[in-house]
């Protein structure tokens, strides 16, 4: 049955992206669900995560470090810094001085964010393709041949790794710990969290911090499974991962996952049935058919009208 | 002083923690591999030099002597000049000025002066449409640009298959920017805000996909390509006219120059920028008008006095549209060729950056944000650093100046007619 | 006795798990002023958002001039006559008070695109009637210095007298008042009460009102519905309500 297999192979695939764009879509869901803003830079942080990735990488590379432990540590750990950096530093100039009041406002700065950072990088590091050699070669087949079998290569087991393991650790934050709450608390109600004795501008600050670091995993992730970086590609990222939030209900994190995983298999047989060149209209085609009949997507609660 | 010391170390560390890495490592590609090289000297001073700034300012950040008034010490405008100049009166006369000087510009300005000024005025005429729809109805739309790709590929189509020339396809291009606007619009304008935002985005993207990759029809990335110039009641302005067409050169008997041809296309622009400027000036105190800046204000107060916000909202979109598609044709026609690769995001955000620089709602503020928009462009030592100019003006103007640099006050209404 | 105007029956409207209106009966006569009275989140307000078509209710049938009109959309029913003034007044603060005005006639001035365009006579026509009206009612509710002042510039009282004028510049059949006296002096109370009787008598507007201030109520109402926790508790002449112990209980709390 090769069809069947090609259709499991395409499967997998697509969860394996999926998975990723389920960790940027986090960060698009969990600000949405605090202050309602459509974090447009989002997607910049990410981009800027695999460059950070790149550089930590090549600089090991060049110190003659080549064994794989230590260079992942390094890149996921560098990337994840920097980033946090970034997610506090855009919320604090770019976002907090126009909290409460018209929508459209803090959205207009973002995208202004988004151009900014994306011209940033492109000057400081040029345009052109970045790529470099990838860390973990190597696949096993599941089944009897490569033909009637699943490929997974040792990079897309590596990539459900890290993303169970960083979807795991964020919901134990949330769930346990003190600031995890609080951010819970902020996300029911920002005001009401306020007046009972939460620093909400620190938590607003952290949901940013949080969401830049798994943007930034997923950076790592992504970009060594490709190999190639250039500073256009968080722009489509960052759309697609807002599509997955959009998809499993913004302001809900399970739903982010969903949304980043249904995504991911959509746009996989997407490009299957239409051809490569078509794969980001699916996206684009479900973020739309998702607004218009069902706005509030798979597991987000309605919005009630308050007049 | 302890806080302080805290803050301030905390600020500079996460300057150079976003800085550093970025800006001053740099991938390099070295044969078939990549290195890391230093930025040049330069940038790490100014790194260097940043971060020191930033711990001294947060460091004494209380104890300089208003420091916190600095904005209001900047805006050095005295209040009666800027209640002037915000007056619709004062707007209009203004105005008038401009488009005096837009006229006789071409007589005097060179025909690189004159080539600039078109696309100025393309970007007028984009700016005033999509004010319609940001600045009056209060919809953010970032897929405008999609319609001005519908206008240009519909006149270039239509040139290319059925040999339609300028100003028979110019209305047609309007229609059809419109039908789109209207069977997009439809749909889509039931949502908030900020999804409307990012699904007009979608749109634009998914038509520029398509306009990629129809290659049997569009020509894919290449485009469409030898678009036949407007001309003057049936009189061409190329040194060899087309089958069936007379020269204008040769109409008149004067010696051929291809100056006139850029002075006819400014011409055409103007006229289109004109007739847009009417329109809108009669729309803005239209019952139309009304209704959209209503709508912008409190969507549930106008459907509680009666006011199908839908329909407001469409008229909005549609009519935007259709600006977008007089502009998109005239630039297929200014170029003679259009490819999917001239109506990326970028330039939907470079049109809202116009709009939000401007001022909603003000024509002058267009205008001139348009002028500054498109010579920083030109420019040839900026325009490296044009984009990150936009993105930065758009942050800075939203914190400081949300309602845009020229905003124009209400009109005055007299009671008794 | 003239027609019932308004004719609510059974109406509910549930949010998830929460019941915030169950089972309200109202009838509302033409010409009559209707309060509906109630503790803070008895759903009073809830119920206006039924009536105008901002919430489709769960059941219950909602009759105006004895056609249904529940889950019609907002502007349709305000086109039916039926317009309200919101608790925390929603002037278009951008725009001036006589800017306010005309939108709020947008349903019955000459709104084509080409004679706008064109200026036709018509259009003109149709605008200088518009602005008549404007400018009788501004001058009614004592507006007129004020009448090119971005709305929310006024000051409160003036808000709110705005907003009831721009009501009745859609020649409302059923006004419906979101407590109109909330946050006005005792002066402006008195004006309020004067004016809400003049636009009965004088218009032939019939008034639904949702207010606290008793003494308004009382002294102005034909009938009074109390809403407690969702439901009816009581109905009546201001005489009657006030003598109901189930009122007063409601009001004083268990004792």
């Amino acid at each position: 049955m090769p069809e069947l297999y090609h259709y499991l192979q395409q499967l997998v695939n697509g969860l394996t992206i999926g998975s990723t764009y389920a960790l940027i879509a986090i960060g698009y869901t969990m600000v949405y669900g605090i202050i309602g803003m459509i974090n447009f830079a989002h997607g910049e942080v990410y981009m800027i995560g695999s460059y950070i990735a790149f550089i930590a990488i090549t600089l090991l590379a060049m110190a003659g470090v080549d064994s794989l432990l230590p260079i992942m540590f390094v890149a996921f750990a560098a990337s994840m810094i920097v980033t946090s950096a970034y997610g506090y530093s855009i919320e604090r100039f770019a976002y907090r001085p126009l909290r409460g009041g018209n929508r459209l406002i803090p959205l207009i700065s973002a995208i202004g964010m988004s151009i900014f950072l994306q011209n940033m990088v492109m000057l400081s590091q040029d345009s052109k393709d970045k790529a470099i050699p990838s860390l973990l070669p190597g696949n096993f087949v599941l089944g009897e041949s490569a033909m009637s079998g699943v490929t997974i290569s040792y990079m897309q087991v590596l990539i459900f790794v890290v993303t169970f393991l960083a979807m795991l650790g964020l919901s134990l934050f949330i769930s346990r710990s003190r600031l995890g709450r609080a951010c819970r608390a902020c996300a029911e109600d920002l005001k009401m969290a306020n007046l009972l004795g939460i620093n909400t501008n620190q938590i607003i600050a952290l949901t940013f911090v949080i969401g830049a670091a798994l943007a930034a995993v997923a950076g790592v992730l992504l970009g060594m499974q490709y190999g190639v970086i250039n500073p256009h590609l968080g722009f489509l990222a960052g759309i697609k991962a807002f599509t997955a939030a959009v998809l499993g209900g913004i302001g809900s994190i399970p739903g982010a996952v969903l949304g980043g995983l249904l995504l991911g298999v959509a746009e996989a047989f997407g490009a299957d049935l239409f051809g490569d060149q078509y794969k980001d209209v699916v996206a684009f085609s479900l973020l739309v058919l998702v607004l218009l009949f069902r706005p509030t997507g798979i597991l987000g609660r309605p919005e009630v009208e308050k007049v | 002083m302890s806080r302080n010391l805290k803050t301030a170390l905390f600020s500079t560390l996460l300057l150079l923690l976003i800085s550093y890495p970025i800006l001053g490592l740099k991938l390099s590609v070295i044969g078939i591999g990549l290195q890391v090289e230093g930025a040049d000297a330069r940038t790490l001073w100014t790194i260097g030099l940043a971060a020191v700034a930033m711990f001294t300012w947060q460091l004494l950040r209380d104890r300089l002597p208003g420091a916190g008034r600095l904005a209001a010490m900047t805006p050095s405008v005295p209040g009666q000049v800027k209640h002037w100049l915000t007056l619709p009166s004062t707007q209009r006369w203004i105005i008038l000025a401009l488009v005096m000087l837009a006229l006789v510009w071409p007589f005097f300005g060179s025909r690189a002066a004159v080539d600039i000024a078109t696309l100025i005025l393309i970007y007028v005429m984009l700016g005033i449409g999509l004010n319609i729809v940001v600045g009056l109805a209060g919809l953010l739309d970032l897929g405008y640009v999609g319609f001005y790709a519908v206008g240009a590929y519909t006149y270039a189509l239509l040139a290319e298959y059925a040999g339609f020339g300028f100003w028979l396809a110019l209305p047609i291009a309007g229609l059809m920017a419109a039908t789109f606007g209207c069977l997009l619009g439809f749909p889509v304008l039931r949502l908030r805000g900020d999804y409307l935002a990012i699904v007009t985005l979608g749109f634009g993207e998914i038509i520029r996909i398509l306009l990629r990759n129809l290659t049997d029809i569009t020509g894919g990335p290449n485009g469409i390509s030898q678009i036949p110039k407007p001309t003057l009641f049936g009189l061409s302005f190329d040194r060899r006219a087309p089958e069936g067409l007379e020269t204008f050169h040769g109409f008149f008997g004067i010696p051929y120059d291809s100056t006139y041809k850029v002075i006819f296309l400014y011409l055409i622009a103007l006229l289109l920028v004109l007739l847009a400027l009417f329109v809108i000036n009669r729309l803005m105190r239209m019952p139309i008008g009304r209704a959209w800046e209503a709508l912008r204000e409190d969507e549930i107060a106008c459907r509680s006095l009666g006011l199908n916000p839908t329909i407001v909202k469409l008229s909005a979109f549609t009519l935007g549209a259709t600006f977008a598609g007089f502009a998109g044709s005239f630039f297929a026609a200014r170029q003679g060729l259009v490819t999917p690769e001239s109506f990326t995001f970028i330039e939907s955000a470079m049109i809202l950056a116009i709009v939000v620089l401007g001022g909603m709602g003000s024509q002058l503020g267009i205008i001139l944000a348009a002028v500054v928009m498109v010579l920083l462009q030109e420019m040839r030592e900026f325009n490296e650093y044009r984009m990150l100019i936009f993105g930065l003006t758009m942050i800075v103007m939203m914190i400081w100046r949300p309602q845009g640099l020229l905003p124009m006050q209400r009109p005055h209404l007299e009671l008794k007619s | 006795m003239s027609r019932p105007l308004l004719e609510v029956r059974g109406l509910c409207m549930r949010f998830g798990g929460l019941l915030a209106v169950n089972g309200v009966n109202l009838s509302v006569r033409e010409g009559q002023i209707v309060s509906m009275i109630g503790p803070n989140g008895a759903g009073k307000t809830t119920v206006f958002n039924c009536l105008n078509g901002f919430y489709r209710p769960t059941s219950g049938e909602i009759l105006l001039d004895g056609e249904p009109i529940q889950g019609l959309p907002g502007h349709r029913i305000a086109c039916k006559g039926v317009v309200r003034t919101f608790q925390n007044v929603r002037l278009f603060k951008e725009m001036t008070a006589v800017e306010n005005l005309l939108v709020a006639q947008h349903q019955h001035i000459n709104t084509n695109f080409f004679a706008g365009l064109f200026k036709t006579p018509g259009y003109r026509q149709s605008e200088r009637a518009a602005m008549g009206r404007a400018a009788e009612w501004l001058e009614r509710m004592s507006l007129t210095e004020v009448a090119n002042r971005p709305a929310g510039t006024l000051a409160y009282g003036q808000q709110r007298r705005l907003e009831i004028a721009r009501c009745m510049m859609t020649r409302p059949r059923l006004l419906m008042l979101d407590e109109p006296a909330a946050g006005l002096n005792p002066r402006e109370t008195e004006d309020l009460k004067t004016l809400i009787g003049q636009l009965r008598d004088e218009h032939g507007v019939t008034v639904l009102l949702i207010e606290h201030d008793m003494k308004l109520v009382m002294s102005i109402s034909e009938r009074i519905l109390v809403i407690n926790q969702g439901a009816p508790l009581a109905e009546g002449t201001p005489v009657e309500i006030r003598a109901n112990p189930d009122v007063i209980k409601a009001y004083l709390g268990e004792t």
